[in-house]
């Protein structure tokens, strides 16, 4: 054991040192956070105290409305990106056609282009359909454009189950539809679990839509809530960085506990 | 299967379909109709300019900061974060104790909104108070405005970026690098290759359908750069550190040009189809050779 120590000692200092890099910004959040305002210690330095005003401030805020809207916003997206995605996925790991080539290709350029270059006539249609400010404006939105990924990794997922068995399901008079829900969707369960992670995040984090989207102050998501504090001028960062914390707590927490399915998800979505 | 099957399989895309036509497909031939006008977002009355707003995109003095920007974003950030995670999944693939947390720890960040860990690291970078400056002052120096340079807030930003997302590209290359068969490097090692040469010859071009990935994800990942540019610098592209989304969203928003926007838009959407579409070509072909 000591003479392991000793050959893997630049592993350990590697390693501390890394870690050290990724905790210094959030030990320094933690320490503003904790800190009254009229401390002037450095950010390197812990209060020696317990003070929980800039967290009173912060909830003042629209912080637990945000994390309420986020929350309606993200399980509505992700039930919808997994039935809907689930659904393209079908034909797209089966057919072999002409067509699917030019869903596929189409799908791939919809996950490349960055929607905010089309945000002027989104956010036109959006007022046509009534949905600025709206939850559902949100939700249609997050489920456009998180649905190529989930199409993806579903007809990824799909392609591995072998052929045999809808074509079994075919001979017993069962159309593509009952195939599709008797024989694949109760086989989806692992990768299901990665789909909803990997675009939950996405959605539980978003600031481009509802920057522009949800405009009235009685709907926020996070980000929004947070960038309140830190737009208001940088006259209280004490409370803004209590915000932050708050802000990223949930996920954080959901991380930690959830690490190993986090991380099959991701690795679900970058190997075919 | 059976032609009926086939077209009965082929409805189970209309959902889909759908939702690309109303929020992708129609938004960008509308944006091509906006972009010929002097629209200002919200006002009922415009009219058509022909190709007044693409005329102003060559004497926009901003655009070419905007432009060369978003390349830093998308290629910096995507050649930092493969080689730094590539590293540190070649440093994880052994055992040694807190290799767990160290991977966690190197995660983290990639699960929080870009928005709030650009806001976190304001707390390091700010001016008067930051906890970089102290660490300046420490040491005798003097305190920097870090952000206040335009070429140094976008190494800033594309730093920033990669701290946050590198724990990506590493887990991609860990499960990469955990599906090459033993075999191979037990073999190489008999044959008495070194580390480099094993890395070289097996490690690397049995990761490549990994590292293809990888880069791709990065590179749309940086071109698109929104949240961070946003919550480390104003919205005004006077900064120097703007991004064509974060331009875009300005000329629309602050300035009321929605039809200069719309065309800064279609720029930004041919502009990373092509390098996208590029680079996924490139790497492809590269794939097949080494295979």
């Amino acid at each position: 054991m000591k003479t392991a120590m000793k050959k893997n000692w630049w592993r350990y200092l590697l390693t501390v040192a890394i870690l050290l890099l990724y905790l210094a910004p959030f030990y320094i959040l933690i320490g503003v956070a904790f800190k009254m305002p009229s401390d002037p210690s450095s950010r390197w330095i812990l209060p020696n105290y317990i003070y929980l005003d800039n967290f009173a401030k912060a909830l003042e805020g629209r912080i637990l409305q945000g994390m309420q809207g986020s929350l309606i916003i993200t399980l509505c997206s992700v039930s919808l990106i997994i039935c809907v995605g689930a659904l393209a996925a079908y034909p797209l790991a089966r057919n072999k056609s002409k067509l699917n080539k030019a869903v596929r290709g189409f799908i791939l350029g919809v996950m490349m282009v960055p929607p905010l270059s089309i945000l002027v006539p989104i956010y036109s249609v959006m007022k046509v359909i009534n949905g600025i400010s709206t939850y559902y404006g949100m939700v249609l939105l997050l489920l456009t454009f998180q649905l190529p990924l989930s199409i993806f990794i579903y007809s990824n997922f799909i392609a591995s189950i072998p052929t045999a068995l809808d074509e079994a399901a075919c001979i017993d008079g069962c159309g593509p539809f009952r195939t599709f829900i008797s024989i694949i969707l109760p086989q989806l369960a692992p990768v299901t679990a990665s789909v909803a992670i990997l675009t939950g995040v996405t959605c539980w984090n978003d600031y481009q839509f509802s920057l522009y989207i949800l405009q009235k102050p009685q709907i926020a998501s996070v980000t929004l809530a947070v960038s309140d504090f830190f737009a208001q001028t940088s006259s209280n960062v004490f409370a803004a960085a209590a915000a932050a914390l708050l802000g990223l707590l949930p996920i954080a927490v959901l991380f930690l506990l959830l690490q190993k399915h986090f991380i099959k998800g991701m690795v679900d979505s970058a190997i075919k | 299967m059976t032609q009926r099957t086939r077209a009965i399989m082929n409805l189970f895309y209309l959902p889909a379909l759908l939702l690309f036509a109303v929020f992708v497909v129609y938004p960008f031939f509308e944006g091509i109709r906006i972009s010929f006008t002097n629209w200002n977002g919200y006002l009922p009355n415009y009219r058509y300019v022909g190709f007044a707003n693409y005329r102003r995109l060559l004497t926009d003095p901003y655009f070419s900061s905007v432009f060369w920007n978003t390349i830093l974003y998308g290629f910096g950030c995507t050649l930092l974060q493969n080689v730094l995670g590539m590293g540190l999944a070649l440093f994880m693939d052994t055992k040694f104790r807190g290799r767990g947390v160290l991977r966690a720890v190197v995660y983290l960040p990639a699960m929080i909104a870009p928005l709030i860990m650009g806001y976190v690291m304001f707390f390091v970078f700010q001016f008067s108070g930051g906890a970089l400056n102290d660490i300046m002052l420490l040491f005798g120096g003097e305190r920097v405005d870090w952000l206040a340079v335009p070429g140094r807030t976008v190494t800033i930003i594309v730093i920033v970026n990669t701290l946050q997302y590198v724990g990506v590209a590493m887990v991609i290359f860990l499960a990469g690098l955990q599906n090459i068969p033993a075999m191979y490097t037990e073999a190489a090692h008999i044959d008495g290759v070194g580390s480099w040469g094993m890395f070289r010859y097996i490690t690397f071009p049995l990761l490549m359908p990994a590292i293809t990935s990888s880069v791709i994800l990065n590179l749309i990942g940086g071109l698109k750069l929104f949240d961070i540019i946003r919550a480390l610098t104003p919205p005004s592209p006077s900064t120097g550190a703007a991004s064509l989304s974060t331009y875009l969203t300005y000329q629309y928003a602050n300035v009321e040009r929605a039809g200069y926007s719309a065309v800064l838009g279609i720029v930004t959407f041919v502009f990373i189809l092509i390098v996208s579409n590029l680079t996924m070509w490139f790497f492809d072909r590269r794939e097949a050779q080494m295979l």
